[in-house]
């Protein structure tokens, strides 16, 4: 279990955009009638990503009385899951995987230049309060490690001059390309395929 | 090695392309409905004929899991959930059948879901894999669209939901991931009830995982003798292997079941960094399984029975390969991290002991341990290992058991610190007292 640091300061309301209200109810359809707390990791993202990549403690009672749900039900999802941010952090969110098999291919490389460019410690803002950077567990691409998560978007194969660019970028608020950085093709092996030779659709 | 047109997922590299008319060219949806009119009875007993195991990792066989299910729909309806939490070290394989082969996954969770008469399929992806979810979500989109799925469909009626995780190891534990979908915190239930019985909603319910499911339509398609001729007895069939760390060429790969895993890595990984003789260490699957020292790499072939005959397991097949170039306690203490980060936190052993193994491994690769504590390790991994009420407890302390047995040696060289306390103190353990009363009468 990781330790979750909620902000001291929040917002006083909250309230779904229309836009987020309409794909909210989406979302309960999804589930048998009744069940609609099955809904609540969605509505959290929603509430996530209309409040700049956190969640206030007001937003979970508002999704506690959407859902009719207890708020401490709602509260203990919040808190379960690492991907559900409560307290501020940068617009681009930086999460570097450090678990052993990135580990070994260098992964401390990448800290280290989180480090350097964005913040000395985790989870803290950038100088330009543009960016932040937190060590996560295995992000499930070890094929392509080491890598790390921007947002949405998986950055793979990653030497330091690759990652040191794409941070400073960042920093400039420039997105870069997400995928490969050696622009090696998904999974296959780099050099030379030993399977699927001619494959062909029939 | 295994022929191409003996490959289950032709297009594992995005050569072809994912969306569904690429996908039917190559095959999928093709005799989906004499499939379907053949009866559940006859799909089971194929699955079953074909020796197919479960793919996530616990090996359990598919036909079986499947038969489990009530026969007769009574008042609570049935559910197929398809678990893509993904989130093993050393693993990525449904990643890339999402990505690439969404439609084998569709179409496989059409047919389960008409063997087991469920009309509702969820598909629980792990949170940080938002972009393959919106592929998928197009693929099911284009599946609707030709009314291959959906009400009144032509061949049964289903309706396919993906479901996001938020970033939980733990709910890739079938019993969590149904606590997630319900909306709660992922912490695994007690069985019994199984879920095929007691499962989502209290309603039945049978769990697998992507691989497992994407590979149905083609083993009923070109029938269980094709399935069960590849591999070995008993571990039948293709499986897409991860082998990542260092290697030269890392890589997913299909390939047969009982391949020897050094022809793996130097064929298809392109050998170990540094040549064969600087290996180190192999994690053989995932890193819930213990890994195996250069050694047993010579030989070992990887498949369900063999591995655990050398006392790890093939799990999900994420190969991690270490050489000798990496500190090895340091990766087992970096492993140790990660449990002790996504214990959910229920059961005592698992919480407080997880947490344990992680200090005193970082302690052994910093040289600040004793002799004493090597044991003690041992211990600890004797005690959450089957204290707990998920199979977590196992997976985390089997690896540690794993690196004990093959790399003691390493540990002893490091641990020069005197012992805090000197005296020989025999203190009784609080656990399994009861175990011990039996011995003695």
């Amino acid at each position: 279990m990781s330790i979750k640091s909620i902000s001291k300061t929040q917002p006083e309301i909250f309230e779904f955009s229309k836009e987020n209200l309409e794909k909210s109810k989406l979302e309960i359809k999804k589930y048998p009638k009744n069940k609609q707390a099955s809904a609540v990791i969605a509505l959290l993202y929603l509430a996530q990503k209309q409040n700049d990549n956190w969640i206030p403690l007001e937003a979970t009672k508002y999704i506690a009385k959407l859902l009719s749900m207890p708020y401490i039900k709602v509260y203990e999802v919040a808190t379960f899951y690492s991907m559900f941010n409560l307290s501020p952090v940068g617009k681009y969110f930086v999460q570097v995987c450090t678990t052993t098999p990135c580990m070994i291919r260098g992964a401390k490389k990448l800290t280290d230049i989180c480090k350097r460019n964005i913040s000395e410690n985790q989870n803290k803002l950038s100088d330009n309060k543009l960016c932040s950077w937190t060590e996560v567990e295995c992000l499930g691409a070890c094929v392509n490690a080491p890598m790390m998560q921007i947002n949405q978007d998986y950055f793979e194969d990653l030497d330091e001059k690759a990652a040191e660019e794409i941070i400073q970028k960042l920093l400039r608020d420039e997105f870069s390309k997400p995928g490969s950085a050696r622009k090696r093709k998904s999974n296959a092996p780099e050099k030379e395929k030993t399977t699927l030779l001619q494959e062909k659709n029939a | 090695m295994l022929k191409d047109e003996d490959r289950i997922f032709k297009n594992l590299y995005n050569d072809l392309g994912w969306n569904l008319d690429s996908s039917i060219k190559r095959g999928d949806w093709s005799d989906t409905d004499k499939i379907i009119s053949k009866g559940k009875d006859w799909i089971i007993k194929e699955l079953k004929d074909s020796e197919l195991r479960g793919r996530g990792g616990a090996g359990f066989p598919t036909g079986l899991k499947l038969s489990f299910a009530p026969k007769e729909v009574g008042s609570r309806p049935h559910y197929l959930v398809i678990n893509a939490d993904e989130s093993e070290p050393g693993t990525c394989k449904d990643r890339d059948i999402l990505r690439f082969e969404p439609q084998k996954l569709i179409e496989g969770s059409l047919i389960t879901s008409y063997a087991i008469s469920a009309h509702t399929c969820y598909i629980y992806i792990r949170g940080e894999y938002f972009r393959e979810g919106q592929r998928l979500q197009e693929a099911i989109n284009q599946a609707y669209e030709k009314k291959l799925i959906g009400k009144n469909g032509s061949l049964w009626d289903l309706d396919i939901y993906i479901h996001y995780g938020a970033g939980a190891y733990i709910c890739g534990e079938e019993t969590a991931l149904l606590e997630s979908i319900e909306g709660k915190k992922g912490q695994p239930r007690l069985k019994p009830p199984f879920p095929a019985l007691v499962g989502l909603y209290g309603c039945p319910t049978i769990v697998n995982n992507v691989e497992t499911i994407a590979v149905v339509p083609t083993i009923l398609k070109r029938g269980a003798k094709w399935f069960s001729s590849l591999g070995k007895p008993k571990n039948t069939g293709t499986k897409i292997f991860c082998i990542s760390g260092n290697v030269n060429n890392p890589c997913n790969v299909e390939e047969e079941m009982g391949i020897p895993l050094k022809d793996l890595i130097e064929k298809h990984a392109g050998g170990v960094i540094g040549g064969w003789n600087n290996l180190q260490a192999v994690i053989p699957g995932g890193s819930s399984m213990p890994l195996l020292p250069k050694s047993i790499c010579e030989t070992i072939t990887m498949d369900f029975d063999s591995l655990i005959k050398a006392k790890s397991g093939l799990g999900t097949a994420g190969i991690v390969v270490i050489n000798k170039d990496q500190d090895i306690i340091k990766c087992m203490a970096r492993i140790a991290k990660f449990y002790k980060h996504e214990s959910c936190g229920q059961c005592t052993p698992c919480r407080e002991g997880c947490g344990w193994m992680w200090r005193m491994l970082e302690r052994m690769s910093e040289g600040e341990s004793t002799y004493k504590e090597i044991d003690l390790l041992y211990d600890i991994t004797k005690q959450i290992e089957s204290h707990t009420i998920c199979a977590f407890g196992e997976g985390s302390a089997w690896p540690v058991q794993g690196f004990l047995r093959h790399f003691r040696k390493e540990i002893e060289k490091r641990s020069h610190q005197e012992p805090l306390v000197k005296k020989k103190v025999n203190i009784p353990y609080l656990v399994d007292q009861h175990l011990l009363e039996k011995d003695n009468a």
